[in-house]
């Protein structure tokens, strides 16, 4: 089942939480609603279940092009998995897994047995089986996530919504559980949108990234998309570290690497990922910037170099291959020439189709 | 994912801390002993006095005070009282803490306030209003005279007074809570398709059940055993208005101190017996409490 | 701006409960206090006047304010000496002790009062002891101070030893490794944390002693001028059926705990706020 979003708008009190958002989430995808805190990310998403209710407007929800906006939360047939897990603390596993199934109207509601087995058959899904009958305060922060899902699957929900599922967990399970929730969903196919703060998990585990600041949309795309090709400044910044440059127009050429900005006829910003830089100890080519290093970060994948460029005394993060840096043989102190090789402009905001 | 469950506590859980074992022991000896000599003359002496007084002349005299109607009229008149108000107040608490706080709403900080009000009220004031009202000299007093029904001197008004008195008592326990609680337990119910009393029932009151407890003990306790405000609208008309309390102060002014303090231990035992309810029901919520906390000890 | 009446809520049963809080707390609360006010507005000024100030009046409001504070000062004291032992320390009992604190809670208060007498009267356990002194107690202002210290006890205790609970550890321990003494960590970091604590207990403790009235009318001996209590008075006067006497004095015993019922809302806030930055 589709999400569609149509000009919903919330404000709370004097300020905007989100502003005229539009947005299609396609059936059986699994979509990330990424953003920092206070972007509205997480409203939107509860005014998607119907916890809250968008401002009074033209605006409208449509679950398979049908408006569900006057519909109650019990109604819209969602699961909704909230970011502590909200887990009913005096319930065993089972009980909280098998609650959506009890509350059912008589009419509908599933004999004892076929209860037992459905949420049985869940929790072996979500790995649990033998922890039928523990109490959530007996559970690990990650086992409490899995039986957080599994009590909103039991429902059957059309669509799947993630309140930061990952948030309260240390970094390590997080990573195990949100391949898992990947691999879940494939299987399931049900219609899941999360809300994440966290880039890395929104570009691992997601069909489709939106992208928010402040009560808007920014960006929306599949995670390649996002972060090779982002739309604006913002997004570049929020999606990995970036290094920012201030260059100028000249002559129909955006340059980088004068100070001079006299004769400027615009203002450009330019970004560029630590990645793609290249350091070399001989000046390579003419938009190269000179720099010195300041701070080598050493441990990890890619040895990490903070630089500071000899014109303006900014400072530049770059990320060098192992081979690479032991090659170069590389110290504090160290003279080095700077080459950006995927460089983005953007003019006030906008982006400019030129690129290094 | 390796789901290894160490129950072993971190040596900073400890209470007490590097800077407070170091504490002169002299220091500590003699505060625990000013806390023993000062609880011991302010609780346990007049405690132990209400028995010993009632005892003075051995336990046949204390069991002979017990036998007189009046004084079983006494015990009946507070049931009844204590019977009425504390489910009348149960139903309202649960109605107060459920709107402050489950709803954001203007004047909520007012409404707190005056739930609260009753406490600050001297108890010869919370009578003395109801005289105010349904006395011969009240508002409705002429009316209720014409219509020949008694109020103030009579069971309804002592009644009254006992509800007012005890008012907030539940609402109290329970709204710190709730508040604490939040509302998140409630709206995955809903998700799950749970109409309003099904949440209510099954997730809220099951969450508050101790704090529920509590605030119904606490209730009885001041039900029973209010003075001042009973004192004032019961008229002390012997084996009709008098409660327990009240029964207690007559015979006290009639000097017959056996019975008095015979029937006063009685009320001495609810007291002991709220006390311990009262530990008993906080000692369960602190192992809820502790046992939902515990998490932070379970590592993935 | 508009102004936001509620917020709008998922949660079922706001109409409901509004509606039966609202209600239940008129019926039961909001009309018979507003009946005294009114009642008391019927009086003319002059005669409110006479009646508030008439010298047995004064004299009553003089012991009933008095003897509260003292106790009030009293359980501050010795609150903060027993709650500090509870919190801090273990020893054999504690458990008891903890729990006995609130008897004073739930101890009928005419029971408190005629215990108290019984023990304070020249032949009791204790007053057989002060009458050789030359001290009296039972029938004294010093025995309305006892009984009014008894009422008050739990409120100081029980305020303050959540607030020593809360206190981490670890700032006594920074006190301490920055050559702070023991007492100066104790008045420069403890105190100044749980002094809020300290004062609405103080405050929830005098407010109780005001409007009491069970335990006091045994051990005080009522006579006029020397040891009758405002609530007292207020039951004399309608035994008498002087209905506006009773009220106008209850009028102003109400505006006194309203009072202080503003103050230990706005200690409370306080407290809680206080460390608080931003919005």
């Amino acid at each position: 089942m589709s999400i569609e979003i149509r000009n919903i708008n919330k404000t709370f009190g004097s300020f905007t939480a989100l502003k005229d958002i539009n947005l299609l989430v396609p059936s059986g995808e699994l979509v990330a609603l990424l953003g920092p805190s206070g972007c509205g990310k997480t409203t939107l998403l509860r005014i998607i279940s119907g916890l809250e209710q968008p401002d009074p407007g033209n605006g409208a929800i449509l679950f398979h092009d049908e408006d569900v906006a006057s519909r109650s939360v019990a109604d819209r047939k969602i699961g909704f998995v909230f970011q502590h897990y909200a887990l009913f603390r005096h319930m065993s596993v089972f009980d909280n897994v098998a609650f959506g199934l009890t509350v059912k109207p008589r009419s509908q509601r599933p004999g004892k047995e076929e209860i037992r087995d459905q949420v049985m058959e869940l929790l072996r899904l979500v790995q649990l089986e033998s922890q039928a009958n523990r109490f959530p305060s007996q559970l690990s922060g990650g086992q409490r996530q899995r039986v957080a899902l599994a009590r909103a699957l039991a429902v059957k929900p059309k669509v799947l919504l993630l309140d930061e599922p990952f948030g309260a967990l240390d970094a390590k399970v997080r990573q195990e559980l949100r391949r898992w929730l990947r691999r879940l969903h494939d299987e399931l196919h049900v219609t899941s949108v999360f809300v994440t703060h966290d880039q890395e998990e929104a570009l691992e585990v997601s069909d489709q990234v939106v992208v928010m600041n402040a009560g808007q949309i920014e960006q929306v795309g599949p995670p390649a998309e996002v972060y090779d090709h982002p739309a604006n400044p913002f997004v570049y910044q929020f999606l990995g570290n970036v290094n920012l440059f201030h260059g100028r127009i000249d002559g129909g050429e955006a340059k980088i690497n004068h100070l001079d900005r006299s004769q400027s006829e615009q203002e450009v910003v330019a970004y560029v990922r630590p990645h793609d830089l290249d350091v070399s100890r001989e000046r390579t080519s003419p938009d190269a910037i000179e720099a010195i290093v300041r701070y080598i970060h050493a441990a990890g994948g890619m040895p990490r170099l903070e630089l500071e460029r000899l014109d303006n005394g900014e400072s530049i993060a770059a990320e060098v291959a192992r081979e690479r840096y032991r090659e170069l043989e590389l110290q504090v102190g160290d003279h080095l020439f700077v080459t950006p090789r995927n460089l983005r402009f953007f003019v006030e905001g906008a982006p400019l189709d030129y690129q290094i | 994912m390796a789901a290894t469950i160490s129950m072993l506590k971190g040596a900073s859980n400890s209470p007490v801390g590097l800077a407070r074992s170091e504490e002169n022991v002299w220091i500590k000896r003699g505060l625990i002993i000013v806390t023993l000599l000062f609880l011991g003359f302010f609780l346990f002496l007049p405690l132990a006095a209400v028995f010993s007084a009632a005892l003075e002349k051995g336990f046949g005299a204390y069991f002979a005070s017990f036998d007189d109607p009046d004084a079983l009229a006494a015990i009946k008149l507070t049931l009844i009282a204590a019977g009425i108000a504390v489910p009348l107040n149960l139903v309202f608490g649960l109605a107060a803490a459920w709107l402050i706080a489950k709803f954001n709403f203007a004047g909520k900080s007012v409404l707190l306030t005056l739930i609260d009000l009753p406490f600050a009220v001297s108890p010869v004031i919370s009578g003395l209003i109801y005289v105010l009202l349904f006395g011969l000299q009240g508002w409705f007093g002429p009316w209720l005279a014409e219509h020949d029904i008694k109020i103030i001197f009579a069971v309804p008004g002592i009644v009254l007074a006992t509800v007012f008195v005890t008012f907030p008592f539940v609402a109290r326990e329970l709204i710190p809570l709730m508040q604490e609680q939040g509302s998140d337990e409630e709206q995955a119910a809903l998700v799950l398709g749970a109409n309003g009393w099904q949440t209510f029932w099954r997730v809220t009151l099951p969450n508050v059940k101790w704090a529920l407890l509590y605030g119904v003990i606490l209730c009885n306790a001041r039900a029973m055993g209010e003075f001042g405000a009973v004192s004032v609208v019961s008229g002390h008309i012997r084996g009709m208005t008098n409660t327990i309390p009240l029964h207690v102060e007559i015979l006290y002014n009639e000097y017959n101190f056996v019975a008095a303090f015979a029937v006063a231990s009685l009320l001495a035992i609810l007291a002991l017996l709220t006390l311990v309810a009262k530990s008993l029901v906080e000692w369960r919520a602190r192992q809820e409490l502790a046992a939902a906390l515990e998490p932070t000890m379970i590592k993935d | 701006m508009k102004i936001v009446l509620k917020q709008a809520s998922v949660i079922p049963g706001f109409g409901l409960t509004l509606g039966y809080t609202v209600f239940y707390l008129s019926l039961i609360v909001l009309l018979p206090i507003s009946a005294l006010f009114l009642k008391t507005a019927t009086l003319g000024w002059g005669e409110f006047w006479s009646i508030v100030s008439n010298p047995r009046v004064v004299a009553s409001y003089r012991l009933t304010f008095g003897a509260s504070l003292v106790g009030a000062l009293i359980n501050a004291f010795f609150g903060f000496i027993v709650a500090w032992t509870l919190v801090r320390y273990s020893f054999p009992g504690k458990k008891i002790i903890d729990a006995l604190v609130d008897l004073p809670f739930a101890l009928p208060t005419a029971v408190s009062g005629i215990a108290l007498t019984a023990i304070y009267s020249s032949n009791g356990w204790v007053g057989r002891y002060l009458e050789p002194l030359g001290i009296k107690a039972a029938y004294t202002p010093l025995g309305v101070t006892i009984a009014l210290t008894f009422i008050g006890l739990p409120f100081v205790v029980r305020t303050l030893q959540p607030a020593l609970e809360e206190l981490d550890p670890a700032t006594e321990e920074a006190a301490r490794s920055l050559g702070a003494s023991r007492m100066q960590t104790f008045l420069r970091v403890i105190l100044p944390a749980v002094f809020p604590a300290l004062l609405t207990g103080f405050a929830l403790s005098f407010a109780r002693a005001l409007g009491e009235y069970g335990s006091v009318v045994f051990i005080s001996g009522n006579m006029p001028m020397f040891t009758e209590i405002t609530p007292l008075l207020i039951i004399a006067k309608l035994e008498q059926y002087d209905y506006a006497g009773a009220t106008a004095i209850a009028s102003v015993m109400l505006l006194a705990s309203f009072a202080i019922l503003l103050v230990i809302n706005f200690l409370q806030w306080y407290s809680s706020h206080r460390y608080r930055t931003g919005v």
